[in-house]
């Protein structure tokens, strides 16, 4: 059973700032000297963005009962690779990321093109919180209170056309404010498609923040997809660009190792990676692994989309 | 100096470093938040970097005219095996949980993970055979030219790291180029010990 009261305090401030820097001196102190451990000496990258409170989020049906993973474990182990390959980078390098003024594009095969402001996107729809299963491709998952809306809510606003058929999503890119993205490896700006259905699909959604809060910048500050049956990295963080699209548009793993990943790449315990296996996930915080649902337990909403597909084809 | 008794005991408490931080942050809670990953990487940086340090005593002997520095060589192996050792066991035990059925399918359908196993396994005769009993069992040659597994290891340490990596390759490059360095330096020198025959036997003499 989910208890939910009222949140007066921000969760990023759950373990108080002054209390956190105080506890990594203290450890710092004395063996510091005998270790030479660069990162006890080492201002620590562990610092808490600026966010701000969402107020008056909706309940939203969609939520899992599911015990949420702590606003540490989900700001801390971050794949954006823009801001570095280990999981602990993007806390330290996202930082001072700067998401205001900041817009969005939504464009292509659609009847009202639109440029949205951050403020825009905030009231396209009224900001719901869900709490989705989060399942990354590496086997790991967590589970987030997202704030945000059905993505369909700003597809409808620019009426798509008859052409469009699928969507192409694209994440901000800038080497000034990403000095990492040269060591990321792969190909940028990052970008990401949906099939138009996935895309309207009531459980996609553009999300704005989490845990109540505005997003920090490791999780994809200002506005990020969510696409809560498929492997993480389908939902592209830092949007800049919608454009509804004719063809199925690339996306960026798939063009790095298209025998690794997929452009559907549906959560699928029966469907390996090349490297491992996707029948088990290990759970942040949890000590055994727990078995992988199909679809990421959204099988019930979404299987339907997939009716026919031969999804180890179409992994 | 390096001949000093007091020389190994540093070099052994060195080795011991990484051992004590891991020990120290999980003493206190700090191993991110997925330990098991942490803990996994980390022994396996740890193993991977020895590795290469077992390889380039003899070279950094020649080159520095530091012929002392054999005297740490099989310590910092066992301590390499040490680190492998627990980077074998955080997978077997900690991530995979003994699952029998998932570790088979690994070995045999996984080429990073048999790369692993490879290194792993190819150390595993030299760790056991290290010590001097072993060394007059099966005389200066033979052992020698057993432990030349050890490029095996770095080999395999190497493949296993670079195909585990997604996309940024900058550490396996680093430890790939180290090794094949290493690798070209001792090939030379084996090379030119065919030419000059008696200068063979004599290293050959001395190392039994």
């Amino acid at each position: 059973m989910l208890i939910k009261k009222p949140a007066d305090i921000r969760y990023s401030e759950v373990t108080p700032k002054a209390l956190y820097f105080n506890r990594r001196k203290f450890l710092a102190g004395i063996p510091a000297a005998f270790l030479g451990a660069r990162e006890l000496l080492a201002p620590s990258g562990r610092a808490l963005a600026d966010t701000s409170k969402l107020p008056n989020l909706a309940k939203s049906p969609f939520s899992t009962p599911e015990k949420e993973n702590s606003y540490e474990d989900v700001t801390h182990y971050n794949n954006f690779y823009e801001f570095g390959t280990a999981k602990d980078e993007p806390a330290k390098y996202a930082r001072n990321f700067k998401t205001n003024p900041w817009t969005l594009s939504v464009e292509g095969e659609v009847a009202k093109p639109r440029k949205y402001s951050l403020d825009d996107i905030l009231h396209v729809a009224p900001l719901e919180e869900r709490i989705y299963r989060h399942r990354c491709v590496e086997a790991w998952s967590i589970v987030v209170p997202w704030a945000g809306y059905s993505l369909s809510a700003l597809l409808q606003q620019v009426q798509p056309t008859a052409k469009a058929k699928f969507v192409a999503f694209q994440s901000y890119y800038d080497l000034g404010q990403m000095p990492q993205a040269r060591y990321a490896g792969i190909q940028l700006p990052y970008v990401e498609g949906l099939r138009l259905d996935e895309a309207m699909h009531p459980l996609t959604m553009l999300t704005v923040g989490m845990y109540g809060e505005t997003l920090p910048p490791q999780d994809g500050a200002p506005v990020r997809l969510t696409v809560p049956w498929k492997y993480g990295f389908k939902s592209a963080k830092s949007l800049v660009k919608i454009r509804l699209v004719e063809k199925q548009p690339p996306n960026t793993w798939n063009l790095q190792a298209p025998n690794e990943y997929g452009f559907y790449s549906n959560v699928n315990p029966k469907v390996d990676h090349p490297r491992w296996s996707q029948a088990t996930e290990r759970r942040l915080g949890e000590f055994r692994r727990r078995p992988t649902l199909m679809f990421n337990g959204y099988g019930d909403q979404v299987a339907s989309l997939y009716a026919g597909m031969d999804l180890r084809k179409y992994y | 100096m390096l001949r000093s008794r007091w020389a190994k005991v540093a070099v052994f408490l060195l080795c011991l470093v990484p051992f004590g931080r891991l020990a120290w942050r999980a003493w206190n809670g700090d191993l991110t938040p997925n330990p098991i990953e942490y803990i996994t990487h980390f022994t396996g940086d740890w193993a991977i970097r020895l590795v290469v340090a077992t390889l380039a005593v003899t070279p950094l002997r020649k080159l520095l005219h530091l012929p002392d520095l054999i005297r740490f060589r099989r310590m910092i192996g066992l301590f390499a095996f040490f680190y492998a050792s627990l980077h074998f066991a955080t997978w077997f035990g900690l991530d995979k949980f003994f699952d029998m059925h998932e570790i088979l399918k690994d070995f045999t359908k996984r080429p990073f993970i048999i790369a692993g196993l490879t290194a792993f396994l190819s150390m595993t005769p030299l760790a056991v055979t290290s010590t001097k009993c072993w060394i007059r069992r099966l005389g200066g040659r033979r052992w020698q030219a057993l432990h030349r597994l050890v490029y095996v290891t770095a080999c395999a340490a190497v493949v296993h790291y670079y195909w585990l990596v997604e996309s940024d390759i900058r550490w396996p490059l680093v430890y790939g180029s180290l090794v094949a360095i290493l690798l070209a330096y001792q090939a030379g020198s084996w090379w030119r010990k065919r030419r000059t025959p008696a200068a063979a036997k004599t290293v050959g003499g001395a190392a039994s």
